[in-house]
């Protein structure tokens, strides 16, 4: 696995191997074959570009459109210019969403992604881990709605947490779904749990692709096996850290499904409230689309930002074999 | 070379192994350097205390599912009396019986399976196709649709979620199972990007011969390319499997007949009807919609595990 920044160049398209120049009549012929070959290529990105604009990009700029605009579906569309975006800002259901939705991202990100390397580098170790990798993943194959609905369960007052904390501790079993702060970490604990086994098996896939080589150098300079952690194998796991970490916070942006299921709509008193489960409640619940798109917008932008934050500060964390070799 | 900024672009940089080169769950004991090495006995000791904690780590991973079949098996009497009670005393089976006759449980499950089916076999060809031409077909615009095609997936599915409904009320597909199978078929930047990239990692020689013998690029595709691509192929169809098995927001907006549900949105059903009131039939609906799945995952958890590992992105 190369994991050099320039790694695969191959962006260029590469050039067919072209019969008829070198077959007799030339220059003709071989242009009529390429016009004919350019045709194939359209024919052939054709059903994902047909696709792509009718199910993407139109609807993504009507969702541009519609945030400028006040509708709910049976109305004339009008039009209220930043109306909706001063109106949502100024929302304490959207401010109270964006919190929400960041501190989900804050707490899950770097614990589900530090366990998952914990258990990854254990696991490396061991020559038998079918069983142990069957476990950590079995729940990223659950669907989250199941997941939500057991956690439920488990979560309840009169539930297996609950009251064990409570036999243990001799406290007052806690609220985990009625309590507005605790109701948010369940949250978090149920989407730690169902990422972490996916995480787990791509560092362990990273961990494995570092050339054998590079250790045993190190070994041979006398580094110990803490050394070799700290100093080769995290570093060189770090490139995928680091994406690992992007793709988990840009998909705790998007939490909706635990949400909507495990603290039944967005929990008590709004308490777990999420940017889509306010642009889903906005949009399909009160029919206001014009809101809803505007926020929907405010998720992308976020989106984008942490994008560009995150590879702001790639270049401190981030090392490439290159360098390290 | 395309500028850095997009996500999945960067996979490049991790290149998609072929099947070959991802054994994470390979059955091979692999040969340890250094295995001689003076501090034997310690080394024993601490895979000792490794698996321990790792056994750990593995029973509470499992223990929300194991107490999901304990729990289903459980009368409501027991449930509210003794919460904390292991074993089912007595075991009935009740609560499956409730939740079959509840809900459509079996429809679901056709209308799930063959909603994926359908989605993957879609997405398989026209991701394939397209992966190719912007891998091996020189055209005008190649380079800038292909660019397009990464940036979209910047764009979270949810910001189209309105508009998205709004247009297949057009088309006359909300509740009808067109609205999640033609967007899945037809749209897959992800899947895209990843057949461009085996196709790239297949030698060119492939291809030669048969453009020299004047085979055209539909028959060069398909029995040339395609037959290549199996392992490419198997690793992209159960992450679109996944995640289209798995999918709820669009679904739940989408169909509002019970008998269109799927799984998960048939499943949630069971939240605002029984919710909070007997939790050992919510159990026993969770464990129909989940044990299948499960039993699945392990059948096939080497091609599984070691396909999420080669994406690197799964299935969500």
């Amino acid at each position: 696995m190369t994991l050099q920044p320039g790694g695969a160049a191959a962006t260029t398209v590469a050039p067919p191997a072209d019969p008829a120049a070198s077959a007799p009549g030339g220059l003709n012929k071989e242009s009529a074959w390429r016009r004919r070959d350019r045709r194939w290529g359209y024919v052939f990105i054709g059903p994902q570009v047909v696709g792509m604009a009718v199910f993407v990009l139109l609807p993504f700029v009507a969702s541009m459109v519609l945030a400028f605009a006040s509708w709910n579906g049976l109305t004339e569309l009008t039009w209220v210019g930043l109306e909706n975006f001063t109106a949502q800002l100024q929302d304490e259901l959207l401010l109270r969403s964006i919190v929400n939705t960041l501190l989900i991202a804050i707490i899950t990100v770097p614990i589900g992604l530090g366990l998952a390397v914990v258990i990854a580098v254990a696991l490396e170790k061991l020559k038998t881990r079918t069983l142990y990798l069957i476990l950590f993943f079995a729940p990223v194959v659950t669907s989250t709605v199941a997941v939500a609905m057991i956690w439920q369960q488990m979560f309840r007052v009169d539930g297996v947490l609950s009251q064990t904390i409570s036999a243990i501790f001799g406290i007052a079993p806690p609220d985990w779904l009625g309590d507005p702060r605790l109701a948010l970490i369940a949250v978090c604990i149920v989407s730690i749990w169902s990422a972490l086994g996916l995480n787990v098996i791509i560092f362990l896939a990273g961990l494995q692709n570092i050339s054998p080589s590079v250790i045993e150098a190190a070994r041979i300079d006398g580094a110990g096996a803490f050394r070799l952690l700290r100093s080769i194998r995290l570093p060189l796991l770090s490139p995928i850290i680091f994406f690992s970490s992007i793709v988990a916070f840009i998909s705790s942006l998007q939490t909706f499904d635990t949400v909507f299921i495990l603290t039944a709509d967005a929990g008590p008193d709004n308490a777990t409230r999420t940017i889509v489960y306010h642009i889903y409640d906005l949009g399909f619940g009160r029919f206001e689309f014009g809101p809803s798109s505007a926020a929907s917008v405010i998720l992308l932008l976020l989106t984008l930002v942490i994008t560009a934050i995150q590879f702001g500060a790639q270049k401190k964390f981030v090392h490439y074999e290159d360098d390290a070799a | 070379m395309i500028a850095k900024p997009i996500p999945s672009l960067t996979r490049d940089e991790l290149s998609v192994p072929t099947d070959s080169t991802i054994a994470i769950v390979a059955p091979e004991l692999e040969p340890r350097p250094g295995g001689g090495r003076p501090g034997r006995g310690r080394r024993r000791l601490s895979a000792t205390v490794l698996h321990v904690a790792l056994i750990v780590a593995g029973v509470a991973m499992v223990f929300p599912f194991v107490w999901m079949l304990i729990t289903s098996f459980k009368t409501l009497p027991q449930l509210l009396q003794d919460p904390l009670s292991f074993w089912p005393a007595p075991w009935t089976l009740d609560n499956y019986v409730e939740a079959w006759n509840a809900a459509p449980f079996a429809q679901a499950y056709f209308n799930s399976i063959y909603i994926v089916v359908l989605a993957v076999i879609g997405t398989l060809l026209t991701a394939s196709m397209a992966g190719y031409a912007f891998a091996r077909i020189r055209f005008r615009g190649s380079r800038i649709i292909f660019v397009v095609f990464l940036a979209t997936q910047m764009i979270p599915k949810q910001v189209t979620l309105v508009p998205f409904y709004l247009l297949m009320a057009q088309f006359g597909w909300v509740d009808s199972h067109l609205s999640l199978i033609v967007p899945a078929m037809l749209v897959n930047p992800f899947a895209v990007f990843l057949m461009r990239q085996f196709v790239l990692s297949l030698p060119k020689e492939l291809e030669e011969a048969a453009l020299v013998d004047g085979a055209g690029r539909w028959r060069i595709f398909w029995s040339v390319i395609l037959p290549n691509l199996k392992p490419g192929l198997g690793a992209l169809s159960i992450i679109v499997a996944l995640d289209v098995w798995n999918s709820f927001l669009f679904p739940l907006v989408l169909l509002n007949s019970p008998d269109l549900f799927t799984v998960p949105l048939l499943l949630s059903s069971f939240r605002g009807q029984f919710g909070s009131l007997n939790y050992g039939l919510v159990m026993a609906a969770s464990a129909v919609a989940t044990i299948p799945m499960l039993i699945a995952f392990v059948i096939g958890q080497r091609r599984i595990l070691n396909s999420m590992a080669a994406s690197g992105l799964g299935g969500r």
